[in-house]
């Protein structure tokens, strides 16, 4: 039986073989099939060949415009830091594009990361990706062999087991909250537009811990964050994360220590999320990559509810948006200023 | 080897005894006490038995090789005891004891005490620490122990092998450190129950296969291999394959300064992070991605055999569960054996 997500793989196969094979593009960045069950890996396909691969389903839960600017560049040809840009056009690559990674994909245009024209962006929308951990956590440490996903349902088997779940069970939590699950820029639209989604309260989470005393909220941060093992995955996930250099590996200075003490890991945590106030999507790649399992999107989350209240924008919703902290209004806001009679009152 | 009989009352008052002379550490996932130390490993207040199979989240390198670890002290004061001078702190000689160990972790010991071997701190961690490991009845579709040459009976690194067996268990006392733990009036195990342990253990024996036909082939054809790009185009770069692998062992070293007094600490590192090979002058060896996952693979399964004999893989299969991006070390090994 086809489903929506075979017809949606039929088409990015096809597309993908013609784009390469005109020469369209140098490289088509997709998914292909992972080796375990509810895993997809993002894939680079450079030939009509590679194409064959490409799959579409709801465990590609990482967001691909991650990959985008570093791709780019490799397919420039080699030159030194003060050398001009070569002239004529460079290579350009196609690349798929949910609601978010469109958004990212915006973001990286305005941030100067990726240049619009050698993209060809492959609008998808999105039906909300599923979370490998809420399905793990429904067969409680029956391990799963095998998960066969139908439009709606997903068939789960395992030695002695085979269950069926509803997929919008197991969506991602920032897939359900979502409110842009179609493309905000595309070139090609693949399969159909997502349907508008409806959400009364889309920072219900983040509300739910803002709601706590300050001390049952120093003890939930202390608790989510304290298995961190500092891999940095969810900052490799980010398709905001593009500085050459992090601030945590900075040798010179030191901005942050390395351990696992919970003073370094709670500051690098903290920054990691400020640096992206104004620009996160919530894509949900860094929840959806965590070896321990932190929920570190919710401080992201939390950032972009206050950017939303405070200068009514909501990052990467079209190119000529202004980047809400990169520009100054006189009417900004300004009353997180801490100014001497805001401190005494704070003291009494 | 004594062998030991229990049944699951009996083992359990067993392992709760050792707790009143040391720590008793077990894998625990949610166990946010011992964060900052040994996350994923939990202090043992009440004993749970391991399910039976697949490895604890996180590896057991924690013990031997925690981080931070302060290897030395100094004071900034000319006039301290200690001015300008490097002291190395007090050896930590407290017992400790590891349970739920499976036999791919106990390994893992045995393969870092290589390279390791005249490590102090290391050796003494070793010295402190007793395992007890719990064999694999089913192992999980991502374990592959036996290709690394492990098993999952296997008795390497380990203390103690407890093995589920019908309704009872047998515990074998593998070692003196061991021994220790397994005080008079304990009941032997039968012969016939002996025989049933063996028989698996032969059966499930390991080889490595693979890591011998690696070691036959030409290192450079292995490095220019054109599979590396694919592999190098889906990885992120993160760490959480050599945080969670159970041999991976580089380290960074810091020097803190705090109020005259200073610190110089041992950090886990991770071959994946562009500042580990960064050169004082600016220039990184392995300045690209695709250089750095290369390196990892190529360590674990060619450098590290070809100068101390086995792979450096236990084929405990969490870098194959973890990975953000599902890169498979499984794969990998055989587009390797596959290079010409």
């Amino acid at each position: 039986m086809a489903t929506i997500n075979s017809k949606i793989s039929e088409e990015i196969r096809a597309l993908a073989g013609k784009l390469l094979e005109e020469k369209k593009i140098a490289a088509f960045l997709g998914y292909c099939q992972g080796s375990l069950p509810m895993t997809a890996r993002p894939f680079v396909a450079r030939t009509p060949e590679d194409t064959d691969k490409l799959i579409w389903n709801s465990f590609c839960v990482l967001n691909l415009a991650n990959y985008l600017p570093e791709l780019l560049k490799s397919l420039e040809p080699p030159r030194g830091p003060r050398d001009p840009a070569p002239e004529g056009p460079l290579p350009k690559v196609a690349i798929l594009a949910t609601g978010c990674w469109s958004r990212n994909i915006v973001i990286q245009i305005q941030e100067n990361q990726v240049d619009r024209d050698r993209v060809v962006i492959c609008g998808v929308g999105s039906r909300g990706m599923v979370a490998q951990a809420k399905v793990k956590e429904l067969f409680d440490g029956r391990e799963i062999l095998e998960v066969i996903e139908e439009d709606h349902k997903l068939l789960v088997s395992g030695n002695g087991f085979n269950e069926e779940i509803n997929r919008w069970n197991v969506v991602r939590d920032n897939c359900l909250t979502c409110i842009h699950p179609d493309p905000v820029i595309f070139d090609i639209r693949i399969g159909d537009e997502a349907g508008q989604r409806k959400n009364d309260n889309r920072f219900a989470e983040v509300e739910k811990i803002d709601n706590k005393s300050t001390a049952e909220r120093s003890r939930w941060f202390t608790d989510e964050f304290a298995s961190c093992i500092r891999c940095y995955a969810c900052r490799n996930a980010c398709p905001l994360c593009y500085c050459p250099t992090c601030f945590v590996d900075d040798a010179k200075p030191q901005w942050v220590g390395k351990s696992i003490d919970q003073v370094d890991t709670s500051i690098f945590h903290i920054l990691r999320a400020y640096h992206c106030a104004g620009r996160c999507t919530d894509c949900g790649s860094c929840e959806s990559v965590c070896p321990m399992g932190i929920n570190m999107r919710i401080l992201t989350k939390k950032l972009t509810s206050d950017v939303l209240n405070l200068y009514g924008s909501e990052a990467g919703m079209a190119l000529d948006a202004p980047l809400p902290l990169t520009t100054y209004r006189q009417d900004d806001p300004q009353n997180f200023i801490i100014t001497e009679q805001a401190a005494d009152k704070e003291g009494e | 080897m004594k062998v030991y009989k229990f049944d699951k009352p009996g083992l359990e008052a067993w392992i709760k005894k050792w707790s009143e002379t040391a720590p008793v550490f077990y894998p625990a996932p949610d166990a946010s006490e011992n964060c900052g130390i040994h996350p994923g490993w939990g202090k043992m207040t009440e004993v749970v038995l391991p399910q039976s199979s697949g490895p604890a989240k996180s590896s057991l390198k924690t013990f031997y090789f925690p981080q931070p670890e302060v290897l030395a002290t100094s004071s900034l004061k000319k006039n301290d005891d200690d001015g300008l001078l490097l002291t190395e702190p007090a050896p930590v000689v407290e017992k400790q004891v590891v349970f739920g160990v499976r036999p791919c972790d106990g390994r893992s010991v045995e393969l870092n005490n290589l390279p390791y071997a005249e490590e102090k701190l290391f050796q003494q961690n070793r010295e402190r620490t007793v395992l007890v490991g719990f064999s694999c009845s089913e192992p999980k579709s991502t374990c592959f122990c036996q290709a690394t040459g492990g098993s999952p009976y296997g008795i390497d690194g380990l203390d103690i092998l407890i093995s589920r067996q019908d309704d009872h268990f047998l515990a074998e006392i593998i070692t003196d450190k061991g021994a220790k733990l397994a005080e008079n009036g304990l009941i032997d195990a039968g012969s016939e129950e002996i025989a049933i342990l063996e028989k698996l253990r032969r059966e499930n024996a390991g080889n490595n296969d693979k890591g011998e036909k690696l070691k036959e082939k030409d290192l450079s054809s292995l490095y220019n291999a054109s599979f590396w790009n694919r592999v190098s185009d889906s990885c992120l770069n993160c760490g959480a394959c050599t945080f969670l692998c159970p041999t991976c062992y580089c380290f960074d070293i810091q020097d803190e300064v705090l109020h005259g007094r200073g610190q110089r600490i041992r950090y886990w590192d991770s071959c994946m992070f562009p500042l580990y090979t960064l050169h004082t002058t600016g220039h990184n060896p392995r300045g690209l991605k695709v250089q750095r996952v290369r390196n990892r693979f190529m360590h674990k399964l060619k450098n590290f055999p070809d100068r101390f004999g086995p792979l450096s893989c236990v084929g405990c299969g969490r870098c194959v569960v973890e990975c953000p991006v599902n890169i498979d070390i499984r794969e990998v090994m055989d587009d390797l054996l596959a290079v010409e």
